[in-house]
């Protein structure tokens, strides 16, 4: 996943002439029902840019919520693990997610030089 | 130095992997060729149930596989032995397939044999339940193995794994009269996952469940050729 990060911010970056402007900081969206634990992308991220155009860069996390919807009542509730994901409304089983599987840049934060 | 900027761009942090596996997905589709990615985590039988299936399909289709493995070549050469197309993808320190991998992988493959001649393609992916439901390979359907030895808890703890599955095989379902094991509280914890999913009870020993899962497969795979 970090390196997933990094070729996506090369890809950024090539557009912008690397070479004149310092990122300040990555700005991503992390939903909770994926496989990312956000502080270990930051960790591992901070470590594989040790030295490199991204050195100085900061990364910040929002973490959306895992919402799912339920398809007897059309209410929108937050799954748990505890109670099988199922809706607290109507005991229904998890079958559309409105929101927490996001993994996103939502935006970068940079200076020119 | 100027004032910071901040662009805007809601860009998915796996947009490359996603734009290779689209390609990927549009090479299967040119040679006509039904791609499984098979997932599971270490022992849960995907190297077993691949040399089961591989020999009964070959009646009706031609198959080929990459193997996924991290280290080794073990699995690829265990299949290797049913003379069919194998090519071993080791990831190194990586945990799971992603879609350059796989691209590389039928790379080899293309220079082993026609893939026009082939009707499916089995990716074995890395033994692991976390990262290889994050990484889409190409591939048409994903199919999770889960062990009954491994707990019936296992949909809740990797609910990203099961909830991405087509189908989820229960395998070793004859060790079920010697485990203190409940299938049916497994299913309802499957179903609380993902409802959708089409759901298997497997065992390589009896081959109790393989009618069914070749069953699958080439319903999959005549769908797919139409």
């Amino acid at each position: 996943m970090t390196k997933c990060l990094i070729i996506s911010m090369e890809e950024w970056a090539e557009k912008k002439n690397k070479e004149k402007i310092i990122v300040e900081k990555i700005n991503l969206k992390i939903g909770e029902f994926t496989c990312v634990e956000p502080i270990s992308l930051i960790n591992t991220f901070n470590a594989a840019v040790l030295g490199s155009w991204l050195d100085s860069s900061e990364i910040t996390v929002e973490t959306i919520p895992f919402e799912g919807k339920c398809s007897k009542c059309n209410r929108s509730y937050y799954p748990k693990q505890e109670n099988g994901y199922k809706s607290p409304c109507c005991n229904f089983n998890l079958e559309e997610i409105i929101s927490g599987r996001e993994l996103k840049i939502a935006s970068i934060d940079f200076k020119e030089k | 130095m100027h004032l910071p900027i901040s662009d805007k761009i809601e860009l998915n942090i796996l947009h490359q992997n996603s734009h290779q596996a689209e390609k990927n997905k549009v090479k299967f589709n040119n040679y006509n060729l039904l791609c499984l990615n098979i997932m599971s985590s270490p022992g849960a039988g995907k190297t077993r149930l691949l040399e089961i299936t591989l020999e009964d399909l070959s009646t009706e289709f031609q198959s080929a596989v990459l193997e996924g493995d991290m280290t080794t070549n073990l699995d690829a050469a265990r299949l290797e032995k049913l003379n069919i197309p194998v090519v071993p993808i080791t990831t190194g320190r990586a945990c799971h397939l992603d879609a350059n991998m796989v691209s590389g992988g039928f790379k080899l493959l293309e220079k082993k044999i026609n893939p026009c001649i082939l009707d499916i393609l089995l990716v074995e992916n890395v033994g692991n339940l976390v990262c290889p439901a994050e990484f889409e390979i190409g591939e048409h359907f994903k199919v999770a193995l889960l062990s009954i030895t491994e707990g019936e808890d296992k949909p809740l703890k990797y609910p990203i794994m099961f909830r991405e599955a087509d189908l989820i095989l229960i395998t070793k379902v004859d060790l079920l009269p010697h485990l203190n094991f409940d299938i049916n509280e497994l299913k309802s914890n499957i179903s609380s996952t993902n409802p959708k999913a089409d759901v298997i009870e497997i065992s390589s020993i009896t081959k109790s469940g393989f009618d069914l899962w070749q069953k699958w497969i080439s319903e999959k795979i005549l769908k797919f050729k139409k």
